[in-house]
C-alpha cells in the first residue's frame, strides 16, 4: 500500500510544481512529473509479484503472469505525453521569444 | 451498416495525414479535400440520424466476445452520439467554408487545415469510442491540435492563451488517466459497458455509492469539468477562445467544449456510474454557478469574443443545469417524464448553442477581418457598412437571449418548464434572470458594435462586406437559428432529439444493450 501512497505524493508534488512555480519551464516539469507518477500507477496496477513476462511458450503455460494491459496503455500514455511536452515547449520558447522571460508574472496581457 | 462506424475517425484523420504531404505541392488543395471530407462526414451523420434507429457497436479487428466479456475495441453509435456526431459535423462544415476566405491572412494557411480535420477526428473519436482509455486517446488529440490552433497566429497573446490552456488541459488529461487507472483497477477493464455492468454489481449498496467510488466521481468531474469549462475551472476558456482565430473560435465554443466535455460528463456519469443524488446534486449546483458567474463577468466586457466566450460559459451553465435537474430526478426516484422533458431542454440548448454561439463568434471573426479590432469602443456603425453582418449577428443574438420566434427561447422554456415541474423553484428563477442578463450584455454588443452611430469613422470608410464564403456561411447559420425553432414540433423532436433524450433516461439499458451485441 504505501508504494501507491508514494506513487500519488509523485503526482501531488507535480501538482505543486504547476500551482506554485513561476517559471515556464519549471511548470512544464512539473506536468512531466505527474505524467510520470500516473504511468508508475499504471505499470504497478498490472504488477503481480513474482510472475513472469506475459509470453506464453513451451514450459510457462501455468505460471502467473502480469497484466499485459496497462503496460500496452502506458505505451501510448507515453508517447502522448511527448507530444504534449513537446507543444508545450515550443510555445514556451515562442513566448521567450516575445516577452525575453520565462517569468509569468511578466507574461500576463490577458486578464478579466 | 456497422462497418460504416470507423469511418468518422478515418475520414479525417486520413484526410489530415494525406493533406499534411500533398498540401506542399499543390496550391490550395486543403482547402478542396478538408471541405469535401466535412461534406461526406455531414451527409454520413445525416444518414445515420433520419435512416437507422437503435444503437449499433463495431469491435474493432472483429473479437467477438468471450464468455460474455469483451475483448475488442468497442465503438458504440447510439442516440446520443448521432445527434453531436451531428452538430459537429455541421458546425465544422460551415466553419471550413468560412475559413476559405478568412484564412488568407495567415502564412501557414495549408497547417490550418491538417489540424482542422485533426480536431474534427478526435472529436469524433471521442463520441463513438466505447472504452474509456479511447475516449482518452482521442480527447488528447482533439485537445492538442486545438492547443495549436489557439497559437495559430503567434502573437503575444495567442501564445500566452494558448500556454494557460495547455496547463491547465494538461492537468485534466492527466486527472482523467489517473482516474482511468483507478477504475481499471477497481474493474479490471476498460469497455464502458462493462464497467457499468461490474459496478451495479459489486458498488450497489443501501447507503449508495461507496467513498471510492465518490473519489473517482470527483477526479472526473473535475477533469471533464476543466475541458467542459463549468465553474470553477473556467479561466482557460476566456483566453483561448478569443485569442483563436474565429472559424476556430466557433469550433471550440460551439462543438468542442460540448463534444469532449459535456458528452462524456453524460455518457459516464448516466450509463456508466451507479446515478447517484450527491453527485447529480454537485453537477447541478456547478452548471447554475457557471450559468451566472458567466452571465455577470460578460456583462463588463469591451471585447467582443472575450464576452461571447464568457457568454459561452453561461450558456453552458444552462445544459448543465438542464440535464442535473433531470440526473437528480432519475438519482432520487422522481417523475420520469418530468426528468425527460428537462434532459431534452438540456439536450436542445446544446444543440442551439452550438449553431447560435458558432453564428456570433463568425461574425466577431468578419468584422474583425473587415475592421481589424474587436474592442467595442472603437467600433460602431457597421450595420450600415456591413448589412449582411450586421443582421445575421441580431438575429444570432436575439436567439442566444432568447426572443420568441429563434430556437434558444424554445430550449431555454423547456428548461425553466421542468425545473418549475419539478419543484426546483429556485432554480428556475435563476435561469429566467440569467436570460436577462444575456439580453443585457448582447444589447451592448449589437448597441456599440453595429448600431451606435455618434462619432464613428467607420461609416465615412468605405469598407466593403466581407466574401462569399464568409457571408453564404454566416447567412445558412442565421436560417438554421430559426429552423432549429422546429425542434419544438413534437414530429421532428421524435427523430433528432427524442432517440438522445431516451439513451439517458432509460440509463441502465446501456450495458446489457451494448453488450449483448
Amino acid at each position: 500500500m504505501i508504494i501507491y501512497i508514494l506513487c500519488f505524493l509523485l503526482f501531488l508534488v507535480g501538482l505543486y510544481g504547476v500551482i506554485s512555480k513561476r517559471n515556464l519551464i519549471k511548470i512544464i516539469i512539473g506536468i512531466a512529473i505527474m505524467e510520470y507518477s500516473i504511468n508508475l500507477f499504471f505499470i504497478m496496477i498490472g504488477y503481480i509479484e513474482g510472475s513472469s513476462a506475459p509470453i506464453i511458450s513451451k514450459g510457462f503455460e501455468h505460471v502467473n503472469f502480469v497484466d499485459p494491459l496497462p503496460q500496452a496503455l502506458i505505451l501510448t500514455s507515453i508517447v502522448i505525453g511527448l507530444a504534449t511536452t513537446a507543444l508545450l515547449l515550443a510555445v514556451a520558447i515562442r513566448l521567450y521569444q516575445k516577452y525575453g522571460t520565462f517569468d509569468i508574472n511578466k507574461i500576463r496581457d490577458l486578464k478579466g | 451498416m456497422n462497418s460504416l462506424i470507423p469511418l468518422f475517425v478515418i475520414l479525417p484523420l486520413g484526410a489530415a495525414f494525406i493533406m499534411a504531404i500533398m498540401g506542399r505541392f499543390i496550391k490550395n488543395i486543403n482547402k478542396y479535400i478538408s471541405s469535401v471530407i466535412m461534406i461526406l462526414l455531414f451527409c454520413l451523420s445525416l444518414h445515420f440520424i433520419f435512416r437507422t434507429e437503435g444503437s449499433f457497436v463495431y469491435k474493432v479487428g472483429g473479437y467477438e466476445a468471450v464468455n460474455g466479456i469483451p475483448i475488442a475495441i468497442y465503438m458504440v453509435l447510439d442516440g446520443l452520439s448521432k445527434l453531436i456526431l451531428l452538430i459537429i459535423s455541421l458546425v465544422g462544415l460551415l466553419a471550413i467554408f468560412y475559413s476559405i476566405s478568412y484564412t488568407k491572412q495567415y502564412t501557414a494557411e495549408r497547417k490550418f487545415y491538417v489540424l482542422f480535420s485533426l480536431m474534427i477526428a478526435g472529436m469524433n473519436g471521442v463520441v463513438i469510442s466505447g472504452d474509456i482509455f479511447n475516449i482518452f486517446v482521442f480527447l488528447e488529440i482533439a485537445a492538442m491540435s486545438s492547443y495549436a490552433l489557439v497559437a495559430f497566429g503567434v502573437e503575444k497573446h495567442q501564445l500566452e492563451a494558448s500556454f494557460k490552456y495547455q496547463v491547465l488541459g494538461g492537468v485534466a488529461s492527466l486527472l482523467i488517466l489517473l482516474t482511468i487507472g483507478l477504475i481499471y483497477w477497481n474493474t479490471g477493464t476498460l469497455n464502458i459497458a462493462d464497467i457499468s455492468r461490474q459496478l451495479t454489481v459489486n458498488c450497489s449498496s443501501p447507503e449508495g455509492i461507496s467513498v471510492f467510488m465518490k473519489f473517482i466521481s470527483i477526479l472526473l468531474i473535475s477533469g471533464f469539468g476543466l475541458k467542459a469549462a463549468i465553474f470553477p475551472f473556467h479561466t482557460w476558456l476566456p483566453d483561448a477562445h478569443s485569442s483563436a482565430p474565429s472559424p476556430i473560435s466557433a469550433m471550440l465554443s460551439g462543438v468542442l467544449i460540448k463534444a469532449i466535455g459535456i458528452y462524456v460528463i453524460l455518457r459516464l456519469f448516466f450509463n456508466m456510474f451507479p446515478l447517484s443524488y450527491e453527485i447529480s446534486l454537485t453537477i447541478t449546483i456547478l452548471g447554475t454557478i457557471s450559468m451566472i458567474i458567466g452571465g455577470l463577468l460578460a456583462l463588463g466586457q469591451w471585447d467582443i469574443k472575450r464576452m461571447l466566450a464568457y457568454s459561452s460559459i453561461s450558456q453552458v451553465g444552462y445544459i448543465v443545469l438542464g440535464v442535473g435537474i433531470g440526473m437528480m430526478l432519475l438519482a432520487s426516484g422522481g417523475s420520469k417524464t418530468i426528468a425527460a422533458l428537462s434532459i431534452t431542454g438540456g439536450l436542445f440548448h446544446l444543440v442551439n448553442h452550438s449553431v447560435f454561439k458558432g453564428l456570433l463568434f463568425l461574425n466577431a471573426g468578419a468584422v474583425e477581418y473587415r475592421t481589424g479590432t474587436r474592442n467595442m469602443k472603437k467600433l460602431g456603425g457597421l450595420s450600415q457598412v456591413l448589412p449582411i453582418t450586421s443582421n445575421t449577428s441580431l438575429i444570432g443574438s436575439l436567439a442566444i437571449s432568447g426572443i420568441p420566434p429563434f430556437n434558444g427561447f424554445f430550449s431555454k422554456l423547456i428548461i425553466i418548464i421542468a425545473a418549475i415541474q419539478a419543484r426546483y423553484y429556485a432554480l428556475a428563477f435563476l435561469a429566467v434572470l440569467v436570460s436577462v442578463i444575456t439580453i443585457a450584455y448582447f444589447m451592448k454588443l449589437q448597441k456599440y458594435t453595429f448600431f451606435n452611430t455618434d462619432g464613428s469613422k467607420w461609416v465615412k470608410k468605405k469598407i466593403s462586406e466581407v466574401p462569399f464564403s464568409m457571408a453564404t456561411s454566416m447567412i445558412i447559420m442565421a436560417m438554421l437559428c430559426f429552423a432549429l425553432s422546429l425542434l419544438i414540433v413534437p414530429d421532428v423532436r421524435a427523430v433528432i432529439l427524442k432517440p438522445a433524450v431516451d439513451v439517458l433516461v432509460n440509463y441502465a439499458d446501456y450495458s446489457t444493450k451494448i453488450l449483448g451485441m
